[in-house]
């Protein structure tokens, strides 16, 4: 009976027909694995552990640095400056593209050796193309005495640790 | 008159096995011809049909054919580097130094994969300025072009993440300030450097993760570009040539339709 079937799909409401609704859950259902699909991957792709050293730094006894000294730690990339004012920790990442800087004794200044940028002892920028002076670091002394070095945490400038 | 050589190549085509693996047969009708390339998983993309000119390789200056030969050599070099390499921070360094001193013909197959990458770039620059000055990149082959600066992109960044891969200072450092380019990227930049790194550092997760996209992803993501790239010059009615190319002047007369497209 073709005709009472063309009737019977006139009859059907235009919004949603069985097609279309069935059309529209899996579009939905694909939609929803989709976007989950991207958050695991997210999740997959950045570790929740990460096997570096630690931010916090043991740099040892505050009586072994001598007055107007700075000490470079290689491989925790921080100077330790002794002013006259008091200790205090500085990056020794370039804020331009994160070389190592090192400190010139002779010059007495802080300069990267990727792309020429120059720093004073106190981290202020002198010139090269570094967008911004080299960073302070939380520094405090431990209850043993140790001087200890979050590389973590920036601090405004100039905030010496007066022991 | 065809030799004996000729006449066993004739036998073999003819034969049962041949013909089970080639069913198109032998025969040099047009039909014949046409159905070799269409029932040929390899061939059967591109059109059954071309002008010899339009595929000839001397229109690119054979800069496009020799980009292409030094990212076999790439495959092939690479390959064979990767069973002695292990991608490990204790191990990257020796490794490559052991390709160097101790593996027989390592230093030859590190040095030849070495300088196919620095020759591809090259090349690749080379085949790109060809076709900008020569206006190849104008229309029908606009999208070819777009192409061509995906596979640009893929070149540089196989480049860059080789680079790591020896573990050495200047790897270290050159992926250190190369990482923190993309901290750059507003907003999601800082994201992006740690995913990239898989940390905040070069580190293990770095290595590992460079090794990945230069030996896996991007060589897969190469293929599929470059099988794109080749087909669409057929597509979009063969290689570009000058048309005060003498050579090409010839074909035009020769061939009333050779404009057409196939």
């Amino acid at each position: 009976m073709p005709d009472a079937t063309l009737e019977l799909t006139h009859k059907l409401p235009a919004e949603l027909d069985r097609r279309a609704f069935f059309t529209k859950i899996g579009l939905g259902s694909l939609s929803i694995a989709a976007a989950g699909t991207i958050v695991f991957s997210y999740e997959y792709l950045s570790p929740n552990v990460l096997y570096e050293p630690s931010a916090i730094v043991n740099v040892g006894k505050p009586e072994n640095f001598a007055v107007n000294s700075v000490t470079m730690d290689v491989n925790s990339g921080i100077y330790l400056v002794r002013a006259e004012e008091g200790y205090f920790a500085l990056s020794a990442v370039c804020t331009h593209l994160g070389c190592l800087t090192a400190w010139n004794q002779d010059l007495g200044i802080i300069a990267c050796p990727c792309h020429g940028s120059k720093f004073t002892r106190t981290g202020e920028k002198i010139e090269g193309p570094a967008p911004k002076p080299l960073p302070w670091l939380k520094t405090w002394v431990d209850d043993e005495g140790d001087l200890m070095v979050d590389r973590s945490t920036d601090i405004p400038s100039l905030q010496y640790l007066r022991i | 008159m065809s030799t004996k050589a000729e006449q066993i190549i004739e036998q073999v085509r003819a034969g049962r096995v041949w013909r089970s693996v080639f069913r198109s047969g032998t025969g040099q009708s047009t039909l014949h011809r046409a159905l070799a390339i269409q029932q040929n998983i390899f061939l059967h993309l591109f059109a059954t049909k071309v002008r010899k000119r339009m595929v000839r390789f001397s229109a690119t200056w054979y800069l496009g054919t020799l980009t292409f030969g030094t990212f076999l050599i790439l495959v092939i070099t690479g390959i064979l580097l990767m069973l002695y390499y292990h991608p490990s921070v204790p191990q990257a360094y020796a490794d490559m130094k052991d390709l160097q001193f101790v593996v027989s013909s390592g230093l030859f197959l590190r040095n030849l994969h070495r300088w196919s990458a620095q020759l591809m770039v090259f090349l690749v620059f080379a085949h790109m300025f060809k076709v900008f000055y020569r206006g190849a990149y104008r229309t029908p082959r606009e999208f070819n072009w777009v192409i061509g600066i995906v596979l640009l992109l893929i070149t540089l960044l196989l480049s860059y993440t080789g680079y790591l891969l020896p573990w050495d200072q200047l790897a270290y450092w050159a992926i250190t300030v190369g990482s923190n380019l993309s901290s750059a990227v507003p907003l999601v930049g800082s994201k992006i450097h740690f995913l990239l790194l898989g940390g905040n550092q070069v580190n293990a997760n770095a290595l590992l993760r460079f090794y990945v996209l230069h030996c896996v992803i991007l060589p897969l993501a190469a293929i599929l570009f470059i099988a794109i790239h080749f087909w669409r010059i057929r597509k979009d009615g063969g290689l570009y040539v000058q048309q005060s190319d003498p050579r090409a002047q010839a074909d035009v007369e020769s061939e009333p339709d050779a404009k057409e497209v196939q």
